[in-house]
């Protein structure tokens, strides 16, 4: 059994549908990219999948149990975390609070999670009482993962974490995302940046206005001449 | 030769230039303009044979004078660069930074409180009769309404323009239960007895007006509101057989309860207030050190990264509404049995936006700058009664918010969090008025 389950999922935004039926799955332990152009409906599914927006038809399972009908909060609780397009760290609260933030629904203690966090950021914990918004961008795309981090979850929606960043840095945060799987995270990682992307994930799917046109293992997908015309921006035939 | 006094009168030109750009020639500038105003308006009046004489008195009047001063100093601080500024309150922020971390011993807080308390509980009984009631009518219960609106804009961030309409619905309940409405309650109360109802009633309204509304956000979130709060006057202006129309209601009788009775005098009124007050600042501190307040600040930061981060923003911020208005139809209850005759006409919109600026002059987020804030903002208007002619009283009320939106946009004492935030909208980063959504952050 998969441990997320998409079958035939659409979402509709008034009278447009964003997704027009799409199934995928993402089993434990693993990263699975979903690449895409502008307006393919990456956001929208990773939205949908963490409850801020509700599919008009089609089934969501975790762990084959259907969670389209939870709320934000509750998805949270059960175990998936979400990194939001456009880092959204809160501005005005410090590096610390912002990992507290993060924690939110746990009970109890979470200073090993913290300890953690700042294993794999070590720039957060000398930045403990700067305020969110102050970081360098990089360092807020740190930040949103290490707050999403916060919550334990089982699965991470990380959406664009490379979205206007230097290459170095996309590079350093692609090896961080590699490690908190392997620290037993399942991934999903949505991205326009596919070069990297592929190279991280075992699997991908390709989105296009609102359907998967391509389900492939990476390695398929890096040398597939299409997604190289489209996401790697090579000219097919010219040599 | 000539060149070189072409550049050197161009330089000076666009150093005079930029001298003119500078924060605080800016800020000067304004005030200077203000005052000027005020002097105008607030002088004599002009006649129609000689349309300049009324502005040559004014201008020249001895009204006017401080007001010259008051901007020459501050014309010349701006000169000097804030050099002289920084020379005059170097003695200040050494002490400032030298009594930082310094705990206050126990006893030293413990007898500034009970001056305070002394301050609090025997002062008022020295006061005339009219001071009295403006300390009920005008302060104590603006304070009370600014407490609680202060949790709606303060700490959840949510601009609410229609919170005169809990306190109107608090006022008629209260009408209704003593029996002074066209429409006959089941049984009759005692007004004290009905603040559990009133209290009820208005929770009901923020709840029924909180959950459609509350998915909106910012200027959308004020619109709504402010749409509200009219549509309650209006309808207790036209529902002439449920709330007697512009008539209103009177006779509502004065407290009674447990032997004891309430009167005309104020005083009494005073102390039910200040117990009032204290529970509700006791009860709204802890709520804004609680998990309930770490979720409103995450809410006024970002909205949706509070829900990615598992907070129920909904319920949160629908709490809020609900808190803030309660606390108002409280106030309402107050009101009716103190003052015993209401109308549509005491809860006009402008009622919603002066509590909101007491808010905001005492320091958004800071219970105790917003108690100071309604009180300053309370007191000034009678203060000012025996000093300006009465026309002329909001001009000054007017001009002290100018003021003080210009040198001190925090409020009176203002929050940590607040400073915060227009420290870093002022590096742009995030909105200042800390409603808005960020510039920025995407979607």
């Amino acid at each position: 059994m998969a441990m997320l389950e998409l079958e035939d999922l659409h979402v509709k935004y008034g009278a447009v549908e964003a997704l027009k039926g799409i199934t995928l799955e993402v089993n434990e332990g693993e990263i699975v990219t979903l690449l895409g152009a502008n307006g393919a409906g990456k956001t929208t599914t990773l939205r949908t999948i963490s409850g801020l927006l509700r599919p008009s038809a089609g089934r969501l399972l975790f762990e084959g149990k259907p969670i389209h009908e939870l709320p934000a909060h509750e998805v949270l609780g059960i175990g998936i975390g979400h990194v939001p397009e456009g880092r959204r760290v809160f501005p005005r609260m410090s590096v610390l609070e912002n990992l507290e933030m993060g924690a939110y629904q746990r009970k109890g203690g979470n200073k090993e999670v913290m300890e953690r966090v700042f294993d794999l950021f070590p720039v957060l914990s000398e930045r403990k009482t700067q305020d969110g918004g102050t970081l360098s961008g990089g360092e807020q795309q740190m930040l949103a993962i290490g707050r999403a981090l916060m919550s334990r979850p089982r699965l991470l929606l990380l959406d664009e974490p490379s979205m206007g960043l230097a290459p170095l840095i996309v590079a350093k945060i692609f090896e961080i995302i590699a490690e908190i799987n392997q620290d037993g995270t399942t991934v999903l990682l949505v991205e326009q940046n596919a070069a990297q992307a592929l190279k991280l994930a075992g699997r991908g799917y390709v989105l296009e206005t609102g359907s998967i046109v391509m389900s492939e293992d990476a390695a398929t997908l890096l040398s597939d001449d299409r997604v190289r015309a489209a996401y790697l921006g090579e000219e097919i035939g010219a040599a | 030769m000539t060149t070189v006094d072409a550049v050197q009168r161009g330089s000076t030109w666009s150093g005079v230039q930029r001298w003119a750009r500078r924060d605080e020639v800016r800020r000067a500038a304004c005030l200077v303009a203000l005052m000027v105003t005020i002097a105008v308006i607030t002088g004599p009046d002009g006649s129609q044979n000689s349309p300049y004489s009324g502005l040559r008195g004014s201008l020249l009047s001895r009204h006017a004078i401080p007001f010259y001063v008051l901007a020459v100093i501050l014309a010349a601080t701006s000169l000097a660069g804030g050099r002289w500024t920084t020379a005059a309150t170097a003695p200040v922020r050494a002490l400032r930074q030298r009594t930082t971390g310094i705990v206050i011993p126990k006893p030293v807080k413990l007898v500034a409180l009970a001056l305070l308390a002394v301050l609090v509980l025997y002062y008022p009984t020295t006061l005339a009769p009219f001071w009295q009631t403006v300390l009920v009518d005008q302060m104590g219960i603006y304070v009370l309404l600014a407490v609680g609106l202060n949790v709606v804009v303060g700490f959840a961030g949510l601009l609410d323009l229609g919170y005169i309409a809990f306190f109107a619905i608090g006022a008629y309940t209260t009408a209704y239960f003593t029996d002074k409405l066209p429409v006959h309650p089941p049984f009759t109360l005692n007004p004290f007895f009905v603040f559990p109802i009133a209290v009820g009633a208005a929770l009901l309204a923020g709840v029924i007006l909180g959950g459609p509304t509350l998915r909106l956000r910012g200027d959308y979130l004020a619109i709504v509101t402010l749409g509200f709060g009219e549509i309650v006057r209006i309808t207790a202006v036209n529902s002439d057989a449920i709330t007697n129309g512009p008539q209103g209601a009177f006779g509502i009788p004065h407290f009674s309860a447990f032997g004891y009775h309430w009167t005309l005098d104020s005083l009494p009124y005073y102390y039910l207030l200040l117990v009032v007050v204290a529970l509700v600042v006791f009860f709204f501190r802890r709520l804004d050190d609680s998990r309930v307040g770490r979720a409103w600040a995450a809410i006024r930061e970002d909205e949706v990264a509070a829900a990615a981060t598992g907070i129920p923003t909904l319920k949160f911020k629908l709490m809020a509404f609900a808190i803030g208005a309660s606390t108002s139809g409280f106030a309402g209850v107050i009101y009716a049995s103190k003052v015993g005759f209401i109308n549509p006409d005491n809860f006009p919109l402008l009622l919603s936006i002066l509590v909101l600026t007491m808010v905001i002059f005492g320091g958004m987020g800071s219970i105790y700058g917003v108690i100071l804030g309604a009180a300053v903002l309370g007191w000034l208007p009678n203060y000012l009664r025996d000093y300006v002619p009465a026309q002329d009283r909001f001009i000054y009320f007017g001009a002290l918010l100018i003021v003080m939106m210009i040198f001190r946009p925090q409020g009176l004492l203002p929050s940590r969090r607040r400073s915060r935030e227009l420290r870093l909208s002022e590096l742009g980063i995030g909105g200042a008025d800390g409603t808005g959504p960020i510039p920025g952050s995407t979607q």
